[in-house]
């Protein structure tokens, strides 16, 4: 029983990772720009093919690297071609604007690469389980949690450390002010953009080789990101962090005594959160 | 004077939506289609209405009303197969489900406003979908709920058949689409809808007045989240059947473009809406663009093609970007039907 409880308990630490990675490129993207970025789930699918068609080419750890790079080029584009012209409408453009994307990425990556789910190859010693005693963990799993532990660090350090980081931040905080002071805000926004997109494809490829990589498999974790933002409080990206890994380990510990309801007790938390702390754990007073 | 011509214009359409709607059945016959479509459009055009009702009178973005569109369906159809064969219990239990799902959910929600409304209520939204998809042994799950149908009305001097004859059906709902439409309008043009629409273009000066904002909203939200459930009880009814893919966040988003497609300023504004995608999905469903996608070589190494689900979103993209106002937004920004 202990054996399956930590089990399940790391199993959702890693699924966590893989909202939390999602969620902060959503958060950062609503945070700065207002938009609920709907095709998010699209560029990570996007990022996930992307990489599957680079194998043959470049490895796989030149697909884990440029992947997301190539992603986020490909986002940047879109952001420039359409969703800039949204900013400063209803948020209700924007949504219907990411909401189509999101149609016509799904669809066409069925197209492209199918509607039946492919073979993602990683290397072998990845999948080897690391102790045949204790549980089935792979060196995969454990590879996922330092990447993603690795990206969120450097998201910190960029978001701290750097001139754009600091304008990203301001920016969050009054786009006006940002602005009037001189900063470029249009190339600013599509810099964001790339930043968020480039975690969805960083997201999408380490999705890829531990379930089946398909169309759909962004969809399946556009949700439990929402939940992730809502549960840590909008625009707070620490609250982010911590409502993707809080959500990902209830799901994992609710499946141990409660299999079919893994997939509701992520919204019961965000019914909990919303009753008795409804701007979210971490969430800044006044901006609901 | 602009104003009267504005205010002659609306009961204009207001007549001629009505006209329309009353011979629908006829002009149909005439133009060679049939008359589910026309009932599927009263279903569907409802459910956008309601949704305006809080989305374009009361200002706040709901995105995720296929929820309770789906709660009605699926009310209205487990009551007929488990519990009483009866076609007006099934609507009432089918509406009270989703009112009762609206005001929990309402009061959870009732202080969020913006982006964060929407976000909640589509993953609110969700739930419902989830709980319709797994519950195999109460819903059928993924394949739906089948194997009820809709009864004929037995009034004890009178049976009126609305389950054999299309036509029957197509005024029986085009009742309930008058209940609802009028208690709109009427709410709308009472205290209570000014209240709504000074909310929508001003809260903070609205909430200074002394009004009860939150209050507001969250009534406002079971009232739009209810007759969205009439809606959804009276497609479900329609087809004889439910589908879990009626509650899912897409559908809602579908709701949300007819509403801006028709207009949202405007009270008729998503019935045109729903009105053009609804043959819209009709036509491209159809044989002929499916032939039509394939000669053009749209389909990719196993064989499958682009689906309707490109172009809807392709529709989307160009309505937000070409027609962000609707087709009645030449109405202008007069609020009141």
């Amino acid at each position: 029983m202990t054996q399956q409880i930590l089990f399940n308990l790391f199993n959702g630490i890693i699924s966590g990772a893989s909202y939390a990675l999602m969620a902060l490129g959503l958060s950062l993207i609503l945070n700065l720009s207002g938009v609920i970025n709907f095709a998010h789930g699209g560029f990570l699918a996007l990022g996930a093919y992307i990489a599957y068609s680079l194998i043959p080419y470049v490895g796989y750890w030149g697909a884990l690297v440029l992947a997301p790079i190539l992603t986020a080029v490909f986002g940047m584009g879109i952001e420039w071609l359409l969703i800039r012209r949204t900013y400063g409408r209803d948020p209700l453009y924007s949504l219907l604007l990411t909401f189509g994307l999101a149609f016509i990425f799904e669809d066409v990556t069925r197209v492209i690469w199918g509607s039946q789910s492919v073979a993602y190859q990683i290397p072998s010693f990845l999948a080897r389980p690391l102790s045949l005693q204790y549980f089935f963990l792979t060196g995969y799993r454990l590879m996922i949690v330092a990447i993603v532990a690795l990206a969120v660090l450097g998201l910190f350090l960029v978001l701290t450390r750097t001139r754009i980081g600091l304008r990203i931040r301001a920016g969050t905080a009054d786009l006006d002010t940002v602005s009037v002071l001189g900063v470029n805000v249009r190339l600013l926004r599509s810099l964001n953009f790339g930043l968020g997109i480039y975690l969805a494809g960083l997201a999408g490829v380490l999705a890829a080789g531990q379930q089946a990589l398909e169309p759909t498999i962004g969809t399946s974790l556009i949700m439990p990101s929402f939940v992730a933002i809502i549960v840590g409080g909008l625009g707070s990206l620490p609250g982010t962090l911590l409502g993707g890994i809080l959500i990902g380990v209830a799901a994992g510990l609710t499946s141990v005594f409660l299999p079919s309801a893994s997939e509701a007790v992520i919204y019961v938390m965000m019914g909990l959160v919303l009753l008795l702390r409804p701007r979210g754990l971490l969430g800044e007073e006044g901006r609901v | 004077m602009a104003r009267t011509n504005m205010r002659a214009a609306n009961w204009l359409l207001t007549l001629l939506v009505w006209v329309a709607l009353a011979g629908l059945p006829y002009w149909l016959q005439l133009l060679g289609s049939y008359t589910s479509l026309g009932t599927q459009v009263l279903a569907v055009g409802l459910a956008a209405m309601a949704l305006n009702f809080l989305l374009g009178f009361t200002g706040v973005l709901s995105f995720g009303h296929a929820a309770y569109f789906g709660l009605g369906a699926y009310g209205a159809g487990m009551t007929i197969k488990y519990l009483v064969p009866n076609t007006i219990l099934g609507i009432v239990v089918g509406v009270a489900v989703g009112a009762i799902a609206a005001t929990l959910i309402g009061f959870l929600i009732r202080k969020l406003r913006g982006v964060y409304f929407a976000m909640v209520t589509i993953a609110f939204g969700q739930v419902f979908f989830f709980i319709a998809y797994r519950w195999n042994t109460a819903t059928g799950g993924d394949d739906g709920l089948t194997g009820w149908k809709r009864l004929p009305l037995d009034f004890g001097f009178a049976n009126i058949d609305i389950a054999g004859n299309e036509i029957l059906f197509y005024y029986f709902v085009l009742f309930w689409f008058a209940l609802a439409t009028l208690a709109m309008w009427f709410l709308l043009r009472s205290p209570f809808g000014h209240t709504l629409i000074a909310i929508r273009e001003n809260e903070r000066r609205t909430r200074f007045l002394g009004v009860p904002i939150d209050q507001h909203i969250w009534l406002s939200f079971i009232i739009s989240a209810s007759l969205t459930s009439l809606a959804g009880a009276l497609f479900g009814l329609l087809n004889n059947f439910a589908d879990p893919h009626w509650l899912r966040w897409d559908q809602s988003g579908i709701f949300v473009i007819m509403v801006v497609l028709g207009g949202m300023r405007a009270f008729w504004g998503p019935l045109i809406g729903a009105a053009i995608v609804v043959v819209l999905q009709d036509v491209i469903s159809g044989d002929a663009v499916t032939h039509l996608i394939a000669n053009a070589g749209l389909c990719g190494p196993d064989g499958s093609c682009l689906s309707w689900e490109s172009f809807i979103g392709l529709f989307f993209v160009l309505v937000v970007l070409f027609f962000p106002r609707g087709v009645l937004g030449i109405l202008g920004r007069r609020a009141l039907p």
